[in-house]
């Protein structure tokens, strides 16, 4: 998955003169932790696929041979709708998202000079507390007993204002937990944007908005997509969220996965089942590959 | 014109400052909500020992009191939990950061050819989900100990060695990104005035490196303290913090919960703190190239 990256051609390339003065750091330096990732992240990912060919035996037991059938099982409309609802969360997360974060990090780059890096470093802080007692913090807020219930039952905007446990909650609670990861990327392409085109733009007689929709808008799209795809692969994969604020009444992929595994026992299922979630994620990861390939050739 | 600027300005302002709003208030409530008390306290009894079933409604404010700092830390449930989270980050931080740094010295200056496997590898660690890595590391671990003896049964052991997958390839990500950006002038004039490999090594490269090897360890120590994913299918008789939390957060309604959660977030905190202060010493947020790593490394989280 290393994306190809040109390189400097120049005198160091060359093999014969790449000889330089400063220590070589030996090759066998990585084998302890190639030798770690063999061993506990593509055995296990090998043992896996091994376990989706497998047959059910008894409970939670398996026997191995190569059978189809838990593939077969997957192929059925009832988990299509499992998937499509997965991907359409994502979806509508992602879009929430970016409708949250573009303007946030437009702002950062568009008027803020002084307090730039500040601003950044306090959208950034919530990622690196627990992803756990943030969703559990919305749990709180959401709640049909809680100040934000009663706000909006006051305001007569709802009668019932009751959102956790539904589809919406999920959403809210994607864009609240993935939000630094758009803001991020969006935020260093508008950084490296020339502004002085939109100002050109300005001068010659178009509209802020036009200006907006035709040169930062376009500019700052690989860097947009990049994040998108960012957020929208984990989203994915999601468990916790619709666990927390879905009261699993909202079941992701990832949901019906882990109930193989600590509720069914059905191991050889869970197995295709998550395979079946790589194999669909990976179509995004390629596409997210080509994204950021090209922002780096562009941007840089 | 100027003055339309203006208004759109403070538009964006304003929408930004809602951002932040929503970004931090539901933490501020959590911390607040550790200080609740039930509905309705028996006059001489302590808000803590109300029966959960008759907690009444602790989504709204009731009144203060602190007892569910001294509750959660009295509970030998959640204080062995918290025992065994501590032990697995560290233990996590240790190993992940050895890793990582051979890794990343080795890599850095590796033939582009050579280094593709490694970072296909390691670009996997981090895009797979981690539903699929702890489904498939249990599958692994309950196979690997039936057929060999040596590998530990399902426990705070095998919760270690997942987590060490992840968190490796963060502090390689953190370090390299350093080790490229460092450049590679000093170490060369170390070497040109006769210092062998180990001296510049130990004198010149590791100084430098040290933030970004310190910056890895603490941030694989606070992924891995903050884990529930992994835990929660690895875990075999043992509980860690994020489970126990987890568990009171979908069955339990008590401010108890909030507690646990302050003390957590003052935990990570602390962490993230300590990162800063360490990243601000070394520079590392300054350019780009560096910074780079530096997103990489939360972007990737």
């Amino acid at each position: 998955m290393g994306a190809p990256v040109p390189e400097p051609a120049g005198p160091a390339a060359s093999p014969r003169r790449r000889r330089s003065f400063a220590p070589r750091y030996p090759g066998w330096l990585t084998l302890p932790s190639f030798g770690y990732y063999l061993v506990f992240f593509l055995g296990p990912l090998a043992l896996l696929v091994v376990f989706s060919v497998a047959r059910q035996a008894g409970f939670g037991g398996v026997t191995y041979t190569f059978d189809t059938g838990s593939f077969r099982a997957v192929w059925d409309p009832l988990y299509f709708k499992v998937f499509w609802h997965t991907l359409l969360m994502a979806a509508a997360g992602t879009l929430l998202t970016i409708a949250i974060g573009y303007p946030v990090a437009y702002w950062m780059s568009r008027y803020l000079t002084t307090y730039k890096s500040l601003a950044l470093l306090l959208v950034v802080v919530p990622f690196w507390t627990s992803f756990l007692i943030r969703t559990y913090a919305l749990k709180i807020i959401l709640d049909s007993q809680g100040y934000l219930a009663q706000f909006f039952n006051w305001t007569g905007l709802t009668d019932h204002f009751a959102p956790l446990y539904t589809w919406q909650a999920i959403g809210i609670g994607l864009a609240y937990d993935y939000l630094p990861l758009l803001v991020l990327p969006v935020y260093a392409s508008l950084e490296r944007m020339d502004w002085s085109l939109v100002e050109a733009a300005t001068d010659l007689g178009a509209k802020p908005f036009t200006a907006f929709r035709q040169i930062t808008l376009r500019l700052t799209l690989p860097g947009l997509i990049t994040g998108a795809l960012l957020v929208f692969i984990p989203m994915t994969g999601e468990y916790v969220i619709p666990a927390i604020l879905g009261g699993n009444s909202f079941p992701f992929v990832g949901t019906v996965i882990g109930a193989q595994f600590l509720n069914a026992l059905n191991w050889p299922f869970g197995a295709a089942l998550s395979i079946a979630l790589m194999l669909v994620l990976s179509v995004f990861v390629v596409i997210y590959i080509a994204f950021a390939t090209r922002e780096e050739q562009f941007g840089a | 014109m100027r003055r339309r600027r203006v208004g759109v300005k403070g538009l964006f302002t304003g929408w930004a400052l809602l951002v932040y709003l929503f970004l931090y208030l539901p933490i501020v409530v959590v911390v607040i909500f550790a200080f609740n008390q039930p509905t309705s306290v028996p006059h001489g009894t302590s808000p803590c020992a109300v029966d959960p079933t008759r907690m009444g409604n602790v989504s709204v404010w009731n009144g203060f009191t602190s007892c569910w700092f001294s509750d959660a830390l009295n509970n030998p449930t959640y204080v062995s939990a918290l025992k065994t989270s501590i032990k697995i980050a560290v233990l996590n931080a240790i190993i992940a950061t050895a890793l990582g740094t051979c890794a990343a010295l080795a890599l850095a200056r590796m033939h582009k050819r050579a280094r593709v496997p490694f970072d296909v590898i390691v670009y996997l660690t981090l895009v797979v989900p981690e539903i699929v890595i702890a489904v498939a590391s249990l599958i692994f671990f309950v196979q690997a100990h039936n057929n060999f003896a040596p590998f530990p049964t399902l426990s705070w052991r095998t919760i270690l060695l997942a987590h060490v997958v992840f968190n490796a390839s963060l502090v390689m990500l953190i370090v390299r990104a350093r080790f490229v950006g460092m450049g590679k002038s000093l170490e060369e004039a170390g070497f040109d005035l006769g210092s062998g490999p180990f001296a510049t090594f130990r004198q010149i490269t590791l100084p430098r490196l040290m933030p970004a090897v310190i910056a890895g360890a603490l941030l694989s120590f606070t992924f891995s303290f903050d884990d529930y994913l992994l835990s929660a299918f690895l875990n075999g008789p043992d509980n860690t913090w994020p489970l126990v939390v987890f568990a009171a957060v979908r069955f339990g309604v008590t401010p108890a919960i909030n507690a646990f959660a302050t003390m957590m977030l003052m935990v990570t905190v602390t962490m993230i703190v300590a990162t800063g202060v360490v990243l601000r010493r070394g520079r590392l947020q300054r350019a780009d190239g560096d910074g780079r790593g530096i997103g990489a490394a939360i972007g990737l989280g």
